[in-house]
């Protein structure tokens, strides 16, 4: 029965928080989730890198070696070298501050999806787990988004709104929400049996207040799991919408736009694709590395299943 | 069998609804007039008059939901704006290397993410199982098109083994038929295969700390032949239905693969009509693919009940 009000000192606090949704919880096997990830090199290693990345985007303006949008007809398709990193792309403009600056996008888009998924979608989830009567209505509803692979509901909805930023994370907005929400669902349908729900509906607590203290709370940890894995998807989703010619501005330099001038010029200049494709996927994979670590970290039964061996 | 399928079927009814209302939604909730969207900012007004006119947009909503929807049950899909024929039309000719590449991406996803995974199981946490699912994690990180992009400039343009693009039919001839769909089948299906790698990996280690596991060691038997014939055969049942849901994926690549290579596919026909702002290919495309995996779930879930005999004596009843 931790979360709550309870307060904890420190050491115990962060020990008992992630706790409260699952009963099988072993205390000797405990050790604070933040040790746990600290202590994976990986998990260090891809919060560095990823660092590096949106440190470069969000301050792209002063740090890039190169106007990414200056055209120079003198150094079109110039192989890689010591003034320019990765090469020149057709135009003349440089590959390596074209990539910093692409991360923006990338790094935008990915974020405000998760952000806006994770927030409604744990809204859907929740109400549908709590009060049956929604339960159906709500789910129906994201059954029919999920039936639509992802990619073609956004290059519908990018289409339908209008080719812009907004326009893209509505799109993979309405592609991740019914997946969070089918995971908030499943989780309150667990947590609304658990004893202190019911206690405290005993002592008269509203239901919003319920829903928020108690059942999301304690949702939490799995929440920020997903959360780290739609990062990564809708980052590459974006870059695949780009590569399309469904994604935002087409003028603004994106990961998936270089992609996609690069695959026309692979034989003269190689590196016009794999500049961007190389740090679009070494993002994603960090995203991808740090959710396993979250996850390990947070859920200690995927940690003692890791830990116990098994029949050889 | 035939009536669980039926009660199968009538269960898509309602997806099939929601599925068919959000298209509908989507090319009217979108802020200003859809026929002047489509044709574009060069556009006079006579010309969007006479669209909105072709397209029906004049009636009420109310009136136009209805006649929607029984067009989808008709299988009639509108008319392109731009090919000047019926968007069924444009798509039949078009589906048949999506499906192609969609089915060869799935059989190389797993025969490399099954043993992957049964072997990761059978060696959990030691360094193979550790770099398997690193290679795992890996290979859903990066692009399909990006891998595809890779492998063009691999074995295309500095090997050139084989070629960088185009689509041979099978019936013409089966060998350049392969040596057209190798490199997008592989680029599709090597970054699916850590979806199979990890859902057998899971169910496999399941069903390992089951009792029958343990009786059948302690019986003696080899580990190989335990994880095959006890873990796998059991271990395959959850994550075929989940397999299902991999399809979405594959379908979704597909279309993405397709472009890189020029295969003539829906994908094609998706980007050409982007370009072209060809609402109803699109749409209809997005149809026929969701459609399709629909479908492909419901064949999954039939196969499941199929399989799996205690399943089976619920549904069937014998």
């Amino acid at each position: 029965m931790s979360a709550g009000k309870a307060r904890l000192t420190s050491d115990e606090a962060l020990r008992s928080r992630p706790s409260g949704w699952r009963a099988t919880y072993q205390p000797d096997r405990r050790r604070s989730w933040y040790r746990l990830f600290v202590s994976t090199p990986i998990a260090v290693m891809s919060v560095a890198f990823l660092l590096v990345v949106a440190l470069g985007a969000v301050f792209s303006p002063l740090i890039t070696p190169h106007d990414p949008r200056f055209i120079d007809p003198d150094v079109r398709l110039q192989a890689p070298s010591t003034s320019h990193l990765f090469g020149t792309d057709e135009l003349g403009r440089d590959v390596f501050s074209r990539l910093i600056d692409g991360g923006r996008v990338s790094l935008l888009v990915g974020v405000t999806v998760t952000l806006i998924s994770a927030a409604l979608g744990a809204l859907f989830g929740i109400i549908a787990g709590y009060y049956r009567r929604l339960d159906a209505i709500i789910m129906r509803v994201m059954d029919g988004f999920m039936a639509f692979p992802g990619i073609l509901l956004a290059i519908a909805v990018v289409i339908s709104f209008g080719q812009r930023a907004s326009s893209v994370i509505l799109a993979l907005s309405l592609v991740y929400i019914p997946a969070v929400a089918r995971l908030m669902r499943s989780t309150t349908l667990v947590i609304r049996e658990l004893p202190y729900v019911e206690s405290a509906r005993a002592i008269g607590q509203s239901d919003p207040r319920i829903l928020w203290r108690y059942v999301l709370a304690n949702a939490v940890s799995p929440l920020i799991v997903q959360c780290s894995f739609i990062v990564a998807y809708a980052i590459l989703a974006e870059a695949s919408l780009s590569f399309l010619g469904a994604g935002g501005d087409p003028e603004a330099p994106s990961w998936g736009i270089m992609l996609r001038d690069g695959q026309r010029l692979l034989g003269p200049a190689w590196w016009m694709a794999v500049a961007p494709g190389t740090l679009l996927f070494l993002t994603v994979f960090a995203f991808n590395l740090l959710g396993d670590a979250l996850r390990d970290a947070l859920d200690p039964r995927a940690r003692e299943r890791r830990e116990d061996g098994v029949v050889r | 069998m035939i009536g669980f399928i039926v009660r199968r079927l009538l269960a898509l009814v309602p997806v099939a609804l929601v599925v068919g209302t959000i298209t509908f939604a989507l090319l009217h909730a979108a802020p200003g007039d859809p026929a002047a969207l489509m044709l574009g900012s060069e556009a006079t007004p006579d010309q969007v008059a006479r669209a909105r006119e072709r397209l029906g947009l004049d009636d009420s909503l109310l009136a136009q939901y209805p006649r929607w929807l029984l067009d989808i049950v008709r299988l009639d899909l509108g008319d392109s704006l731009f090919l000047d024929r019926p968007v069924t039309t444009a798509i039949s000719e078009r589906i048949v290397p999506t499906l192609q590449l969609t089915l060869y991406a799935l059989l190389i996803a797993l025969l490399l993410g099954v043993p992957a995974g049964v072997v990761a199981a059978m060696r959990q946490n030691s360094l193979i199982d550790r770099l398997l699912m690193l290679l795992a994690i890996a290979g859903s990180a990066i692009a399909d098109f990006f891998l595809a992009i890779l492998l063009v400039l691999l074995f295309a343009v500095t090997l050139r083994w084989l070629p960088s693009g185009g689509y041979v039919p099978f019936l013409d001839s089966p060998i350049d038929h392969a040596r057209s769909m190798l490199l997008p089948s592989l680029a599709l299906g090597v970054s699916i295969a850590g979806l199979p790698a990890r859902l057998i990996r899971a169910s496999m280690l399941d069903v390992l700390h089951e009792d029958y596991i343990r009786a059948a060691v302690a019986r003696g038997l080899s580990p190989t032949h335990v994880a095959l014939r006890h873990g796998l055969r059991n271990a395959l049942l959850p994550a075929v239905t989940v397999l299902g849901y991999t399809l979405g994926d594959l379908l979704g690549g597909a279309v993405v693969v397709e472009t890189v290579f020029n295969l003539p596919g829906m994908g094609q026909l998706v980007v050409n009509s982007i370009a072209r702002r060809d609402f109803p290919v699109i749409q209809g495309v997005v149809m026929v693919i969701t459609g399709c995996y629909l479908l492909a779930n419901l064949l999954v879930d039939v196969l499941y009940v199929y399989i799996d005999p205690r399943v089976r004596d619920r549904y069937v009843g014998r």
